[in-house]
């Protein structure tokens, strides 16, 4: 019944697969949830809910996304987050919602190789953008980006959940600082709690990938 | 002792999912059909409901169904319900709500009417124990488990007890619980130095960075959870009370839990609120929880107001210790957090002679349930900075008040005179006093950079660790290979795999060849004590050496039947059982498995002990046929309780002109017996570092008195550190000795490496101001302000909730 079978990479157009089908064969598999099914949970009172909301509301359209290579095509209401679309259309839930309102950076990818936090990101606003998850690092053959690689032999993780944020904003970091010093991690990080309070073991995971990337 | 695994570092089996995105948490899980619910969550602080009104709302297309307190079986007062129509504190879940998505759902929850009686209530222990004053619950406003199981009652002191208080101090009116050993007259008239304190300790949340959202539906019989928590086995039983089904029936997925710090450590109400839920409605229930829920359901640590009188002989030998606790215990039956930390005060500083006295007060606020060291790290943080106090008026160093009152192997402590298994923590402040360089480090106390002015500072905590009397379970397969199946969990540490190492350390197999099965109940788990109480170090080490054990004795009875002679006459190495005489005389591990298999009963799994818990036979009887199965109850002795202690010696720059300060360097040292895995020791002891430094310097509850209302509800609010809130690098040590009644002589760690972290910055802070004492924590900058330029506080000395 659950979807652990389901590979989205393989649901796009450039499969040679029709929208019909994709949405067939998302439908059965039950990666993706009704439309406009998901809250924008800001943790504000039940009242502040966007008015566009209302009535399962808004007006979806069908948009191209550009997620991790991959076109995707996906109806995407006005006020969804793209943390949302991700986790509940594309069945990428490997970006996690620690906060949904910008506190935590548990939600942190790549825009454009600019990290950002998906939760306070409108998914209408990444069209024609290059969209990079916790799930596109991994290389097709299964090798692990050397942040990945460095964060497993440094112990860098604890409950995890916090993790794949932390790493797009290492990603970040070394695509356009690939030498960073200790503290300029350390800038970097400071987006992204954990409360494990793994960060000397994140902090080594990064200097660690700092001369491999 | 050399070991082949234990004491050595390795690679996690479910870390590679944590970087790949592909661990699977609760809500990262779908289900064909599933729906949404939302919570309708009280917005008063104590309120009866009288009526609810929901026709609109479930007369909107889509809403699927709404569940009530009234749905649910009654729940014996004071514990705490799953839904209520009485709520006790702002955002209490009243009901829940399915609809075909969540937007919808929430909309039709704001169709819903309530009409809410507002009742009195109270965010302030003090004012509630006043003549006259506010109780938080109907029937009463104190509340807690006593020796005849959980009680509510109502208490209160008379003005005379406040007004005797004297200026600022803590009044001491008739406790709910107290105990007393020795002579505490003789202990203060023999001495030196006699000091009497009040101070408040913090409530706060634990702010796991995963909200407790849940995923629940039926299938042929059975009711799935996935669930965020601590624990895998232990929990099932509970959930399936709360559920109202037997435990068999209950399928529990607990692979991966994104923090839980003793919020998430067994089964909690809100779990049940989607399997009822989709009980009723018929269809799978997802129950995401916001940040701000989590804020509210995710429960808080106490907080204290306490009094302590002390009196030191001159060379600083702690000879007396009164200590009275009022504890702030939310609306339910809360913690025994303040008769935890009574017993520390007994075991960290072995006063000669002790009294406690204690009292848990209702509140209006979320619930109360441990958090990381619960009572023993507040009172650390209440503590050590008056043991800093004392070290400076009796002339004498802060590292030799804490060694001379440190326990040790013969240690008694406690009303029960209860002994230890082992404890260092004499050692472990020489070790850390050695590795931080602590003679030269406190000649940089005082020293001026501008406004800057550096401290250094040490502290120490203590928690329980370790218990016994569960069941291990592992299969050696025909294939050669070890199934070690272990129900404890994933905190997030990595002990369910460092635990169940040992079971092949004992059967000196190839770690290559071993696999942990864990994470799904469905995957036969034994029964396990759950993932909290920083006790799995030493009790899932004895589970797991037991089941090895009843395999070994299995494999040489084994060899004997087929290869002739006694089954003493065998031994095993190189994942064979052999004669000792002539190893050539052997079986393979995996002939022998082979060889269970065809020999059934108790070899196969067939057969089982009766003395294992019924969820241990179950997981027996689901592996039988598969291999030799080596399943056992922990019963080997264990004399006195396993205690973990660590030590923490912080330096930091205060800034006086501002009040903030920048910790420059950290280092911890834990007294956990043997080593069992180095990397995530350190993480511990560097993580709890950091949980410390929001304990002490950052995080806290803020309620408005007045409304009853949180003013802390986001995590910057709270607030947790970030990483430019810690030093860059952190050390990590440890004492590392064996503890006698452990099987690879380890204990557990987990909570006191928070406290000492804790404690060494308010130490730290008050060196740098020169021997400032604020009895209060957290330490804000505003506080240090009103210190260096001799201004009062903009608190009282026992406001609580201060902002």
């Amino acid at each position: 019944m659950t979807v652990e079978s389901f590979d989205p990479a393989t649901a796009t157009p450039a499969s040679g697969v029709s929208r019909r089908e994709i949405i067939k064969s998302v439908i059965a598999s039950g990666a993706v949830v009704s439309a406009g099914s998901i809250l924008g949970l800001s943790g504000c009172s039940p009242g502040e809910t966007p008015a566009a909301a209302t009535s399962a509301g808004g007006v979806e359209r069908l948009i191209s996304l550009n997620v991790n290579g991959k076109v995707r095509r996906v109806d995407v209401m006005p006020q969804e987050t793209l943390a949302n679309t991700l986790r509940y259309k594309l069945g990428l839930t490997g970006t996690k919602l620690g906060c949904d309102r910008g506190e935590c950076g548990a939600c942190t990818l790549l825009i454009d190789d600019v990290p950002v936090y998906s939760c306070s990101t409108l998914t209408h606003n990444v069209r024609g953008r290059n969209v990079v998850t916790i799930e596109g690092l991994q290389a097709a053959d299964g090798t692990l980006h050397p942040v990945q690689q460095a964060f497993v032999e440094e112990l860098s993780p604890q409950c995890g959940f916090c993790t794949p944020g932390q790493i797009m904003s290492s990603v970040a970091l070394l695509k356009s600082n690939p030498s960073p010093t200790r503290d300029e991690v350390r800038q970097a990080l400071s987006g992204n709690l954990c409360r494990c309070g793994a960060y000397d073991h994140y902090l080594n995971g990064v200097m660690r990938a700092a001369g491999r990337v | 002792m050399a070991y082949d695994l234990v004491g050595k570092d390795f690679t996690p089996p479910d870390i590679v999912a944590k970087v790949t995105g592909k661990a699977k948490y609760s809500e990262d899980f779908r289900v064909e059909g599933m729906v949404f619910c939302r919570l309708l969550t009280s917005p008063m602080p104590h309120a009866k409901i009288n009526s609810i009104d929901a026709s609109e709302a479930l007369a909107m297309p889509g809403v699927i169904g709404i569940l009530t307190a009234d749905d649910l079986p009654p729940v014996q007062a004071p514990n705490k319900p799953i839904l209520t129509n009485e709520p006790h504190y702002v955002g209490e879940p009243i009901l829940a709500l399915a609809a075909e998505n969540e937007t919808l759902a929430q909309d039709a929850i704001e169709k819903i009417k309530i009409d809410f009686e507002p009742l009195p209530y109270t965010v302030d222990p003090l004012q509630s124990l006043y003549p006259g004053g506010p109780n938080a619950r109907s029937d009463g406003n104190v509340a807690g488990r006593g020796s005849g199981g959980a009680y509510v009652k109502e208490t209160k002191w008379s003005a005379r007890d406040f007004a005797s208080a004297g200026e600022g101090q803590l009044p001491m009116g008739p406790p709910q619980d107290e105990w007393q050993y020795g002579d505490m007259e003789a202990g203060f008239a023999d001495a030196a130095y006699i000091m009497d304190e009040t101070f408040v300790t913090q409530g706060l949340s634990h702010h796991a960075l995963e909200p407790r959202s849940a995923l629940s539906y039926w299938q042929n019989g059975k009711c799935f959870v996935h669930a965020s928590c601590q624990s895998q086995s232990f929990p099932v039983p509970f959930l399936a009370g709360f559920i109202g089904i037997e435990a068999a029936n209950l399928v529990f997925v607990a692979e991966f839990c994104g923090g839980g710090f003793g919020a998430k450590g067994t089964a909690y109400t809100e779990m049940a609120i989607p399997a009822h839920l989709s009980k009723k409605v018929g269809r799978p229930v997802m129950m995401r929880i916001s940040r701000a829920e989590e804020f509210f359901v995710g429960s808080a640590r106490p907080g204290f107001q306490g009094r302590i009188k002390m009196g030191f002989r001159k060379d600083g030998r702690m000879l007396a210790a009164d200590l009275y606790i009022v504890q702030e215990n939310g609306p339910d039956v809360g913690m025994n957090d303040y008769v935890s930390a009574a017993d520390a005060v007994s075991l960290v500083y072995t006063p000669e002679n002790m009294r406690f006295r204690g009292i848990p007060v209702q509140t209006n606020t979320p619930p109360r349930v441990p958090q990381r060291g619960p009572g023993q790290n507040q009172i650390a943080c209440a503590i050590e900075p008056l043991l800093d106090k004392a070290a400076k008026e009796l002339g004498i160093s802060r590292l030799d008040i804490r060694t001379v009152n440190a326990p040790n192997n013969g240690t008694i402590y406690g009303p029960r005179k209860g002994k230890v298994t082992s404890a260092y923590l004499s050692e472990a402040y020489a070790k850390g006093a050695k590795e931080f360089n602590w003679d030269e480090r406190v000649k940089q106390s005082g020293q001026r950079n501008g406004s800057k002015v550096i401290g250094v500072g040490l502290g120490a905590a203590y928690h329980e660790a370790g218990y016994s009397g569960f069941d291990g379970l592992c299969v050696l397969t025909p294939e050669g290979k070890l199934n070690i199946h272990t129900g404890v969990g994933n905190l997030g540490t990595y002990s369910h795999t460092a635990t169940s190492r040992v079971a092949a350390e004992t059967l000196k197999m190839a770690w290559e060849n071993c696999e942990v099965v864990r994470g799904d109940s469905r995957k036969h788990l034994p029964w396990n004590l759950a993932q909290f109480g920083s006790n799995t170090s030493f009790t899932m080490t004895r589970t797991n050496y037991v089941a090895a054990m009843d395999a070994i004795a299995k494999l040489k009875e084994i060899a004997a039947t087929d290869l002739g002679g006694a089954a003493d006459d065998y031994d095993i190495g190189g994942e064979r059982v052999f004669a000792k005489a002539d190893a050539s005389k052997f079986l393979t591990y995996a002939q022998a498995a082979q060889r269970a298999v065809e020999l059934g009963g108790k070899f196969s799994g067939a057969e089982a002990p009766d003395n294992l818990n019924p969820m241990t036979k179950a997981a027996t009887a689901g592996v039988a046929g598969s291999g030799l199965v080596g399943v056992a109850k922990d019963t080997l002795a264990k004399e006195g309780s396993a205690p973990a202690f660590a030590t923490g010696f912080m330096q930091v720059e205060v800034d006086l002109e501002t009040g903030k300060y920048e910790i420059t360097d950290y280092i911890g040292v834990a007294d956990c017996g043997t080593v069992l895995h180095p990397m995530g020791l350190a993480q511990q002891i560097k993580g709890g570092g950091v949980h410390g430094i929001g304990l002490a310097g950052y995080e806290r509850h803020v309620y408005d008195p007045q409304n009853g209302l949180p003013a802390c509800v986001g995590l910057n609010q709270s607030k947790l550190p970030t990483i430019l809130d810690v030093p860059s690098t952190m050390g990590a040590f440890a004492v590392d000795v064996a503890d006698p009644m452990n099987p690879v002589g380890a204990r557990g760690i987990g909570e006191p490496v928070q406290g000492c972290a804790a404690a060494a910055l308010l130490s730290a802070i008050s060196d740098a101001l020169g021997g400032h004492y604020f009895n209060r924590v957290p330490i804000m900058p505003d506080m240090i302000v009103n210190a260096v330029n001799g201004r009062t506080q903009s608190h009282t000395p026992l406001q609580v909730n201060t902002y």
